[in-house]
């Protein structure tokens, strides 16, 4: 590890910045706001996978007393959106208006009523009568793009806003085809030649906190939305869109967030709550049920990959096809960026001379996919960590080798990176730093897998072992963009100001640390707000694993201009050359003795030459470093039932330098668990008319503690020369490991293959007996 | 209808209908520690302790809980003081976004009074009724571990 200073603040354990009113339960979440005279909405939402709205008569919903406004497609304004909230302009077709006269899910939105009471809503959307025209839906992606399958979108207005290959007649949402080599030489030069199928299941994130926002006029007629939402920014476009009123009269506060995990990185709840406030001009507060969250936000993207790849003997691969069919649900909300990352964030990661990644995103009538945490790294991990299994054992080689043989080291590129990004071509990247040759040597030997590989025992519980290495990126290079403004006080504190997202992740901590660092003062002296779109500077927002890396680096640049500023008051304080005084400790030391920051904050500000010391910093990266993380999971197959239990799970994860040690584990150790009861539990279970039976905590099948494995996380330091302090991202990766981690032990343990999820003991139980 | 509710040991009369759920009224009182999840008793983000037992108010009615003693994240520490448990989730890195966790601190209270040297697996057990979909619950089990033996110390 290169330039590797003895940091004060950064990397060092302190405590969150924003812990204390986390504990004493005195955040404040969007529900916690009381506004008053504050209605309450709810949404009328399809009994029917895909319709035409006949008729609606909203006569009678209107007349109960207490009911203040009821909307339907036919009152709110005709304009086509996406509700991704991505940059500008996005990547996912606009295919949406926030109410329409066709329903494509069941669950969609139909129309939306705000009433003085919750009671009276409900009770309001029991009066609201509907005909409908029932269509043929698809609930099959392999279905969508037949000759002759129902068109989903036949909105004249559908549009795409950047050029790209989509075609709303074929059910088409998302295509990516690019090929690197010569496949026929590649395939033809190997030893062996694998291909299988593998399917990646539906899930919800199930933020802890359901999607909820509250809009209100203030005194100016503005619009102000406090919202649940990973995207303020995005939220005030798209919002304006939507409504057809300018930017400059909304305003988006983000308060305390009760987690994400990427479903709230669309815009969910916002346009209906506000066009109720528009409409009755008064507070509005929308917030989803449980069951709501689970059948009408936002899913992980089901995936069906074909992979095939050719090897040699030796274990040098010779080609890489991967053919993808994504099923987008009924709206495109990141389908195409999901589909292209499905491709990026696994194919660089082994070197290969013949790659082809061929993909597909479909239209279908189920649930609608969305960003989730792993971000098509999770889809395609899952494919190809556990056909390096199986290449492994065929060539008789051990996986870990074949992994360390094969992984990209610093100083590597790979083509993938230039030929493949977000739903376009991408950059060309050098790997700057890579700790996984490290990150497999710790899995290993804290699991004793030489030990423990390919020894099951007898009897009926066997045992297994299994592999997965992974990356992921740290921004969207050339599109995210970052900024804060840091602005000094008189007793030597700062406010630093910036539209990064805190939604739980800590990233608040991580900007005042990484201040503290540059400024020489403790990470308390730093006071961090996050993010209100009047006051913060701009930020994409808490999505693509980029707030450490990107905001982090814009929090960096900010501090070290205000560090400049306060070099050169000090310096006429103590009437020296500004360049050689330091701040530490609070003060700014040179050579004829210091001054405290707390005088020099003074000075600044009421006795000399008087001025605010302040800078605002913009970030902006055509890099996207990968995080890499090596998994071992240990588990336990009962194979009477086909029970299969996690009993030790080993991470090691190069983030290049962890901020701050303690989130970042706890980042892994979240992704990690994730990842596990996704892998064994979590699914939905739909009827044969498209409608989720399972849409509860119970039923869906989230881990509780009693679920809760051994696990053990390990950090493996490196130093990223383009990142702040050597940081690197660290949310996301970690999912994406327990699918194929855990199916290579299950075969470890039983010799049966299984390449779709969730791994549950039926499912376990039918292909032992197939053996 | 007005119903006499003991909150953190203070009588309070409050304006509630007698179908009405705890977890409402409480938050409507300004307690708003306890926060809604699910409303279905899986989450136990709305936990709070009924006579030291950690229960979902999003699942009690008033009614039921009339003259017994409620106790809400807002009795434990205060934002200058706070109270060891609350130290320790700091301290062991157990929080996130934070919406679980007034439920899993309540839980941990309750479990820490009647056992004070719980095992790993009574405390898994205790917390079980709290979903954390953040933490993976590793550093919720250290806090725990960690507040335990902070009150053996003092
Ligand atoms: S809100 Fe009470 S258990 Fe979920
Ligand atoms: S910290 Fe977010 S749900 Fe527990």
């Amino acid at each position: 590890m290169s330039d590797m200073r003895q940091f004060k603040e950064v990397n060092q354990v302190r405590r969150r910045v924003d812990g204390v009113g986390l504990v004493t339960g005195k955040a404040l979440y969007t529900d916690d706001y009381d506004i008053h005279g504050m209605l309450s909405a709810k949404v009328l939402r399809s009994p029917y996978p895909h319709a035409r709205i006949k008729s609606i008569d909203v006569a009678k919903a209107r007349a109960l007393e207490g009911v203040r406004a009821v909307l339907t497609w036919k009152d709110v304004p005709r304009v086509i959106i996406t509700e991704a909230g991505q940059g500008f302009p996005e990547p996912s077709p606009y295919d949406k208006f926030i109410l329409d006269n066709k329903v494509r899910f069941v669950g969609d939105e139909v129309a939306v009523v705000a009433a003085e009471t919750t009671e009276i809503a409900e009770k309001a959307l029991l009066l609201i009568k509907v005909t409908y025209e029932e269509l043929k839906p698809i609930l099959d992606p392999r279905d969508s793009m037949k000759p002759g399958a129902p068109v989903i979108h036949d909105e004249p207005e559908w549009r795409i806003p950047i050029p790209v290959e989509m075609d709303p007649k074929k059910n088409l949402c998302g295509r990516a085809d690019v090929t690197i080599g010569n496949m026929q030489r590649g395939f033809s030069g190997a030893d062996q030649v694998f291909e299988h199928e593998y399917e990646n299941h539906y899930a919800q994130h199930v933020a802890n906190e359901p999607h909820i926002t509250i809009s209100y006029l203030d005194p100016q007629n503005r619009l102000v939305l406090i919202s649940s939402t990973q995207v303020p920014f995005h939220v005030r476009r798209i919002v304006a869109r939507a409504l057809d009123i300018p930017v400059k009269r909304i305003r988006v506060i983000k308060p305390r967030i009760g987690g994400g995990f990427g479903s709230k990185q669309d815009i969910v709840t916002e346009p209906l709550c506000a066009a109720l406030t528009l409409a009755t001009g008064m507070p509005v507060r929308l917030q989803l049920t449980r069951e709501e969250v689970f059948t009408s936000s936002r899913t992980r993207h089901p995936t069906i990959t074909r992979l095939k790849t050719g090897i040699k003997k030796d274990g040098t691969l010779t080609a890489i096809e991967m053919e993808v069919l994504q099923n987008a649900g009924p709206y495109g909300t990141h389908g195409l960026t999901v589909l292209t990352n499905t491709g990026s964030k696994i194919l660089p990661l082994f070197r290969c001379a013949n790659v082809r990644f061929n993909a597909w995103s479909v239209y279908t009538n189920l649930l609608q996919g969305g960003a989730y945490r792993g971000y098509g790294g999770t889809q395609s991990g899952l494919a190809m960590n556990i056909q390096m299994d199986e290449m492994a054992r065929a060539i008789g080689l051990d996986v870990a080798l074949l992994y360390r043989k094969l992984h990209i080291k610093k100083g590597e590129g790979s083509p993938v990176f230039a030929a493949l990004g977000e739903g376009a071509e991408g950059h060309a990247m050098t790997i700057g730093s890579c700790g996984l040759a490290e990150c497999i040597d710790i899995v290993m030997r804290e699991s004793g897998w030489a030990r423990k590989r390919n020894n099951p025992g007898a009897g009926r519980v066997r045992r297994g072992i299994g592999m997965a290495v992974l990356m992921q990126g740290s921004s969207i290079p050339k599109i995210d963009m970052a900024s804060c403004s840091i602005k000094m006080n008189e007793d030597g504190s700062f406010n630093l100001l910036c539209g990064a997202t805190d939604i739980g992740t800590g990233s608040d901590t991580v900007m005042a640390k990484i201040a503290a660092e540059v400024l020489g003062v403790k990470t308390d002296d730093v006071i961090v707000y996050s993010s209100d779109t009047d006051f913060t500077p701009f930020d994409v927002g808490a999505y693509a694993s980029s707030t450490t890396y990107l905001s982090g680096m814009a929090a960096k640049k900010c501090a070290e201009q205000i560090a400049g500023q306060i070099r050169s008051v000090a310096a006429e304080m103590l009437e020296e050359d500004a360049t050689g005084i330091v701040l530490e400790e609070g003060k700014a030391v040179g050579k004829k003795g210091g001054v405290t920051l707390a005088q020099v904050g003074t000075r600044s500000l009421y006795e000399k030459d008087q001025h605010q010391i302040a800078a605002f910093a913009s970030a902006y990266s055509d890099q996207s470093p990968p995080p890499f993380a090596a998994h071992v999971a240990e588990i336990e197959v009962d194979i009477e039932t086909g029970r299969v239990q996690v009993v030790t799970y080993w991470t090691a994860t190069d983030c290049g330098v962890a901020i701050n040690p303690l989130l970042a584990e706890g980042q892994v150790e979240g992704a990690l668990l994730n990842g596990i009861s996704y892998a064994l539990s979590e699914r939905f279970i739909y009827n044969s008319k498209g409608k989720l039976l399972n849409p509860s905590f119970g039923s869906y099948g989230v881990y509780f503690t009693r679920d809760l494995p051994e696990i053990k996380t390990f950090l493996v330091p490196t130093y990223e020369p383009s990142g702040p302090f050597g940081a690197k991202s660290i949310a996301e990766v970690n999912i994406n490991g327990p699918l194929p981690a855990i199916s290579n032990a299950i075969f470890d343990a039983v010799g049966v293959r299984l390449r779709k999820p969730p791994y549950t003991p039926e499912a376990v139980y039918k292909a032992l007996k197939k053996r | 209808m007005k119903i006499t509710l003991k909150i953190n040991g203070k009588m309070r009369v409050v304006e509630a209908g007698p179908g009405e759920i705890l977890l409402d009224v409480l938050r409507r009182e300004g307690y708003k520690g306890a926060k809604f999840g699910c409303g279905h008793g899986f989450c136990g983000a709305c936990t709070v302790l009924l006579d030291g037992r950690p229960v979902n108010s999003c699942l009690l009615l008033v009614g039921v809980v009339e003259g017994r003693e409620i106790t809400t994240i807002e009795a434990l520490g205060s934002v200058d003081k706070l109270h060891p448990i609350q130290e320790a989730y700091l301290d062991a890195g157990a929080v996130q976004c934070g919406y679980c966790t007034p439920g899993f601190i309540l839980s941990t209270k309750a479990l820490l009074d009647e056992k004070p040297e719980p095992t790993e697996e009574e405390i898994k057990q205790a917390l079980d009724g709290n979903y954390c979909r953040c933490t993976g619950y590793v550093k919720i089990i250290d806090a725990v571990k960690l507040a335990a033996k902070k009150r053996k110390k003092r």
